[in-house]
């Protein structure tokens, strides 16, 4: 399984996402850059978290237009694996793969700690070798990553099975006070998942928990 | 030729910005404001087009980037300098 990570101006988790593949899971693995548009060659795409653009305007909201996001959007509805951290979630809600919104935190404060959260939808690539409840420590690091949605999206996302990950319950389980402690949901197809905590920064034991490798286990299918 | 944008926050969707401002403004004692919401405002300058079409561009520039069509709503003016 060969992954493509993207890199936009202000990728900032992009070689850690790619040390994970190359190094540690030993998967063949390349950066993309924002101004490509050819991601055939790739099995899976990445979107890292990081400050595109500086989130100008909004967070993910100039990315989304950049020229890879085409390639990326018809490979995504063609049922291509592609995973959001963070600024790339944020990036895959305003190019409208997922659905919602991404607030400001609840208390206006930029986030950086450890969080833990719980496998809800085990029905994907991401969480196939998980079962559900099963609970992954990690960090986040964002300001606006308080997930919002309409009540029917919301009603749409728990029906359908779509919500991969929750903040485990608890006012400190939840701290950027996102709507049903929704943090990463899935597209209806079940390919696209976008999720806040950074799985890539938890992914070997001397970074104070190795939780996050599972997700990527999952996807390339080992135990 | 100049639009002046206003993008603020749908009703009914949480703007925790607004109601840090708003707490803000009641603990140095400025009583009497039922809500804040938060918003952004964004000119745009022109150059020899008519108002129809400024008005034109100024709309395809927020549905398409300026503003989030899940949270937010927007507002516009076109004015001559």
């Amino acid at each position: 399984m060969h992954f493509g990570v993207i890199v936009f101006p202000g990728s900032n988790c992009d070689h850690d996402a790619y040390h994970v593949f190359r190094h540690i899971l030993d998967v063949p693995v390349g950066f993309v850059w924002h101004r490509e548009s050819d991601l055939k060659k790739y099995d899976a795409i990445l979107i890292p978290g990081g400050f595109s653009y500086g989130d100008y305007l909004r967070t993910g909201a100039i990315a989304r237009f950049s020229p890879i996001m085409e390639s990326i959007i018809k490979e995504a509805n063609a049922g291509k694996p592609v995973f959001g951290i963070c600024n790339g979630f944020q990036i895959l809600i305003e190019s409208g793969l997922l659905p919602g919104a991404l607030i400001v935190n609840q208390d206006v404060r930029f986030l950086s700690q450890n969080v833990t959260i719980e496998v809800d939808s085990t029905n994907s690539i991401y969480t196939r070798s998980m079962k559900k409840g099963h609970r992954l420590t990690m960090p986040i690091a964002h300001k606006q990553g308080n997930f919002i949605a309409d009540e029917d999206t919301l009603k749409i996302l728990q029906n359908e099975d779509r919500i991969a990950f929750r903040y485990s319950k608890g006012r400190k389980g939840n701290p950027n006070g996102s709507t049903d402690r929704i943090a990463g949901i899935l597209n209806k197809k079940r390919n696209v998942l976008g999720m806040m905590p950074h799985p890539e920064r938890a992914a070997e034991s001397i970074l104070g928990s190795d939780d996050g490798i599972d997700i990527f286990k999952s996807i390339i299918g080992v135990s | 030729m100049k639009a002046k944008i206003y993008i603020s926050y749908k009703e009914g969707i949480l703007d925790p910005q607004g109601k840090t401002v708003s707490h803000a403004l009641d603990a140095i004692g400025i009583k009497k404001i039922n809500s804040v919401r938060m918003g952004k405002y964004i000119e745009m300058e022109f150059n020899g087009i008519s108002k129809d079409k400024a008005s034109e561009i100024t709309d395809e520039s927020c549905r398409k980037l300026l503003a989030n069509p899940n949270t937010e709503t927007y507002t516009f003016e076109i004015v001559e300098n």
